[in-house]
């Protein structure tokens, strides 16, 4: 396959950016997304320019690092992929690609397609924890939980961090990542003691940190590599309204 | 917006029903605005429940307005620089004009009291009765005030689609099992409305109530 992408390059945190022009061939349609920008960061090598920076990790979905907006959409438009899991022949030979880095005032840019993520570290740290004894390990099914609770925790659990919601949020909200993290711990009984004091500690972080406000629009579900659904939010709003009516 | 936006709803609805009378004569019509104003009468003095009514109602407006603008401001700040490519991926093109729904209805609203409220552009003035106002404000040579209704009432009808569900979605009642019957809840509603607004100014502009 032969491409044309339109790559945000960017310096650094300083720089203004700007969309560049590079012709891609030879793609594989098997290689990843992030394996043709692989091929192409070797040709810049080569070519002595700057390769161009992109986060990723783990390669196979499941550390959150590797986002990227792809012709209009968080991920690229495969639905329920991260762009690690994304792979060429979802695309035409000939077609032209744009790809730009998440788009929020919380997630600065830092190079090129890198994006600085801590603003969600934060969020955790204000309250995405259970204030459990430390020592021993404490027995399995020592403390019960309904099936559907603990499939349903599981389910909110699998959140990545990626970003992708606030990329594609019309409002650059991060409703969708705080709720994930709100409902895992929320509908386990370990987290019942600080439910509503860790809903308000984390919705009043994600506010502090610029992110905007959510006005139920789904564009984060639609992206979300994991498919974490509205209902998250729904959960938080009734926790968040609860904390603040005592 | 969730609460203001309910009141709304509900001024709407019965708003809707009361206009609905003007099919059960000009008399039922005008006794009804009359009621409006004497309600709890000689309880309360004249147009006491009304006016009550109308400061809760211009609260609820502005207050939306300003959630509106809030959110809007905060989005603006929580994304400076644009995309240069970007595609909806949410189905569903209502929650895309809620904004646009929601200014084109705030300067409906300005003209419909300057015409059915104050009869500042109605041809009966404003010492007339509210269902000569009605009637005279919709004949058919005024086919394009009714033109301007209907786009008011579909944007109206849009704007709750979307907005209904996405209400209780923020007071935290919604849910995956609730969302199908939720949604389609706040399409008939919706739906109910546009019909029950649009019913009267077509049956004028078309001759069937005189
Ligand atoms: C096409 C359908 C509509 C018709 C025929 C209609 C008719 C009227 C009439 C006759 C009045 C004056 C009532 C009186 O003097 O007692 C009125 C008032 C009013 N209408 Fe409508 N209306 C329509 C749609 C709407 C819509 C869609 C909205 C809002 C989005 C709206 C908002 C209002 C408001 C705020 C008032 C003033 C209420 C007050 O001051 O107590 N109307 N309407
Ligand atoms: S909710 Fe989904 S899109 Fe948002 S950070 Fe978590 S995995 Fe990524
Ligand atoms: S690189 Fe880890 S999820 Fe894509």
């Amino acid at each position: 396959m032969n491409l044309t992408l339109k790559v945000w390059r960017q310096s650094g945190p300083s720089d203004k950016g700007r969309m560049v022009t590079y012709k891609v061939e030879d793609v594989s349609p098997d290689m990843s997304f992030l394996e043709m920008l692989d091929v192409l960061n070797e040709r810049l090598i080569l070519e002595g320019d700057d390769p161009i920076a992109f986060d990723h990790d783990c390669r196979e979905g499941i550390c959150g690092m590797c986002g990227m907006v792809i012709n209009g959409v968080a991920h690229g438009e495969q639905r329920a992929t991260t762009t690690c899991q994304l792979h060429m022949r979802h695309f035409e030979d000939g077609a032209t690609i744009t790809i730009e880095p998440w788009r929020a005032a919380p997630f600065p840019v830092v190079k090129d397609l890198v994006v600085d993520r801590s603003a969600f570290d934060r969020i955790i740290q204000a309250g995405g924890f259970v204030s459990v004894p430390a020592g021993s390990a404490p027995d399995a099914h020592s403390i019960p939980v309904r099936k559907e609770d603990a499939d349903a925790a599981f389910d909110a659990a699998t959140c990545i961090g990626c970003g992708a919601c606030v990329a594609a949020c019309p409002n650059g909200s991060a409703s969708l990542f705080t709720a994930a993290k709100i409902t895992h711990l929320s509908l386990l009984p370990q987290g019942q003691p600080e439910r509503l004091s860790r809903a308000k500690a984390m919705v009043d972080q994600m506010d502090a940190e610029g992110f905007g406000g959510c006005t139920n629009t789904g564009e984060c579900t639609a992206v979300c590599p994991k498919g974490i659904p509205l209902d998250a939010i729904a959960r938080m709003n009734a926790d968040y309204l609860k904390a603040n009516a005592k | 917006m969730a609460v203001t936006g309910a009141v709304m709803v509900l001024f709407l609805v019965l708003h809707m029903l009361g206009n609905l009378k003007i099919f059960l004569g000009k008399d039922s019509f005008n006794e009804y605005a009359h009621a409006l104003r004497t309600l709890l009468e000689p309880l309360l003095p004249y147009r006491t429940v009304l006016t009550v009514l109308e400061v809760v109602l211009v609260a609820s407006v502005v207050l939306h307005m300003w959630a509106a603008i809030s959110l809007s401001r905060r989005a603006g700040k929580a994304r400076p620089v644009k995309y240069v490519a970007k595609k909806s991926q949410a189905a569903g093109y209502t929650t895309h004009i809620m904004r646009w729904g929601g200014v084109t209805i705030a300067l409906f609203v300005v003209w419909h009291l300057l015409d059915l409220t104050f009869g500042v552009v109605n041809p009966k003035g404003f010492d007339s009765a509210p269902a000569d106002r009605m009637i005279a404000g919709f004949e058919p040579s005024r086919w394009w005030v009714t033109l301007i209704y209907i786009v008011a009432v579909v944007m109206v009808g849009l704007h709750l689609r979307h907005g209904v569900w996405s209400a209780v979605q923020t007071l935290g009642w919604a849910n995956s099992t609730r969302n199908k019957v939720l949604r389609l809840s706040a399409g008939l509603l919706s739906a109910v409305l546009v019909i029950g607004f649009l019913a009267p100014p077509l049956a004028i502009t078309f001759g069937v109530v005189k």
